[in-house]
């Protein structure tokens, strides 16, 4: 079944999308980290085929014209881009906010000296666990937890505002009043408690990843308890599992809206994920202007607005709230990106999602697949 | 109600910045992981709020720009910083006693 990037019947008649808010730059897939739920894709770029400085700075450039505020300089691990300083350097000269995304392994002081020196305007930290074994074990590296907790000082000593990003799934979602705590002692004005969304590496690793439904409902009402407790203090955003859910989320408020994701060879996604849909048209900035990308590229149509949705969406009074919710996972459940989310309580699929994330979750013990690279390096 | 001490200096605290989103034809103002958009009473108070001036002087100049009663500029911009520096969007810094001398 055909399903996806349908050419428009009247492409001109589309009014001009909005111009993009945000843009993640994957800057590399390299990453001393291996976590089962990373969200980079199962086939990772090498570096031999990474973008080089030039081209990045011209994609930086672009961007700004476009309209975008905020630039995620993120990866795998940013920092392992030597030329990331003069990256963050040139994207303050055109404008634009940068955002740091680190797991803060291998950042000595003097790099992040040299980072803040650029001129970078905040700096998001992952912890993958709130205590040395968990980190240590999701992560598959020891020493990170201690490596993380002496970057986050340093970070503070700059004087730069600080995130803590932790991703919860069955290992450490009962430690989510101590990642609050965590992000209290560090001095971090914000802590992002996401929970692991189930594409590429996170599905594969679903059936050790999966919390149980008991847990899920335990950490929303901590998590609102902390948020009601520490307003003013700490910020707290929480990105909510939906397996369980009534209604889907928003993915990324709607499909070529707001933001747009640069995968280190360049490639150009509405979203991180969106390379695990089959058929769609992928542009590339070696070959493209951002702009051009951003209005004509077929993979950015192609679930844009609400002209792509079953009936069930269409004619749900919700449709522009959760835009049919996410893409990625109609794919991944439905076999049909164009399908309602199946986390929707209306998708003829919801129970069979419920039913899957149920087994998951009472799965045990189950030993990670870590991300790695997975096809061998013929090029050395 | 007035809440700060206005020989204060203001400044955007690190990690926030103001500027013109030409994309959009309007001021923003970006910190982490937000884009507001103030006002235009707010974007000519922001404007100000360098690190040099204090608020007395940002009071000073907004009442003679507008010509409007100092008095009530005095209480608008006074609760707008005050509730900007709760969210930790601006700082205050104490003028030194070199500072305060001269
Ligand atoms: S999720 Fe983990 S493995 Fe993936 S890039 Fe981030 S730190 Fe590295
Ligand atoms: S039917 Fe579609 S638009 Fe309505 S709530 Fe469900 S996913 Fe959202």
């Amino acid at each position: 079944m055909n399903v996806v990037a349908q050419p428009l019947a009247q492409p001109l008649a589309r009014p001009a999308p909005p111009a993009p808010y945000g843009m993640l730059a994957e800057l590399t897939h390299r990453c001393p980290l291996q976590c089962p739920y990373c969200s980079n894709p199962v086939d990772l770029d090498r570096r031999t085929v990474e973008l080089d400085t030039q081209t990045w700075l011209r994609v930086f450039s672009e961007a700004a014209k476009l309209g975008v505020l905020q630039v995620h300089l993120s990866g795998g691990e940013p920092t392992a881009r030597r030329d990331l300083e003069s990256m963050i350097r040139h994207c303050v000269e055109v404008g634009l906010y940068t955002n740091l995304i680190t797991a803060g392994v291998g950042v000595t002081p003097e790099r992040l000296a040299a980072i803040s020196d650029a001129g970078v305007d905040h700096v998001q930290l992952s912890f993958q666990g709130a205590s040395v074994e968990v980190t240590d074990k999701v992560s598959n590296f020891r020493g990170a937890h201690e490596r993380k907790l002496a970057v986050a000082r340093e970070v503070r000593r700059l004087g730069l505002p600080l995130t803590i990003n932790s991703v919860v799934h069955r290992a450490n979602i009962h430690q989510i009043p101590d990642f609050i705590q965590l992000a209290l002692e560090l001095g971090a004005g914000r802590i992002e408690i996401a929970h692991s969304q189930y594409y590429g590496w996170a599905l594969r690793n679903r059936g050790a990843l999966m919390p149980t439904r008991d847990q899920v409902f335990w950490a929303l009402d901590v998590v609102e308890e902390a948020r009601a407790r520490l307003k003013g203090q700490l910020t707290i955003d929480a990105v909510v599992p939906d397996y369980y859910a009534k209604y889907p989320k928003p993915c990324m408020n709607g499909w070529g809206r707001q933001s747009l994701n640069v995968t280190p060879s360049g490639k150009v996604l509405p979203c991180h994920a969106a390379e695990t849909i089959p058929g769609l048209d992928f542009w590339n900035v070696r070959e493209h202007g951002l702009s051009d990308i951003w209005l004509n590229a077929p993979s950015f149509n192609a679930f844009r607005g609400t002209d792509w949705m079953p009936d069930l969406c269409k004619s749900c009074e919700r449709k522009e709230k959760d835009w049919g919710g996410c893409r990625c996972q109609a794919m991944a459940i439905a076999g049909d990106a164009a399908a309602t989310d199946p986390a929707c309580h209306k998708s003829p699929l919801h129970a069979h999602l419920l039913a899957l994330a149920e087994a998951d979750a009472a799965g045990g013990e189950v030993a990670y697949d870590y991300r790695r690279y997975v096809v061998p390096d013929r090029a050395n | 109600m007035t809440a700060l001490v206005t020989s204060a200096i203001p400044r955007l605290a690190r990690g926030v910045r103001l500027r013109h989103d030409e994309a959009r034809g309007q001021w923003v103002l970006l910190a982490p992981e937000r884009v507001l958009n103030p006002d235009p009473v707010a974007v000519e108070i922001l404007k100000k709020v360098d690190g040099v001036r204090s608020i007395d002087i940002i009071i000073d100049e907004l009442a003679s720009a507008f010509t409007v009663d100092r008095e009530r500029v005095a209480t608008d911009v006074d609760a707008f910083l005050a509730g900007l520096k709760e969210k930790g969007i601006v700082t205050l810094a104490a003028v030194t006693v070199g500072d305060a001398a001269s």
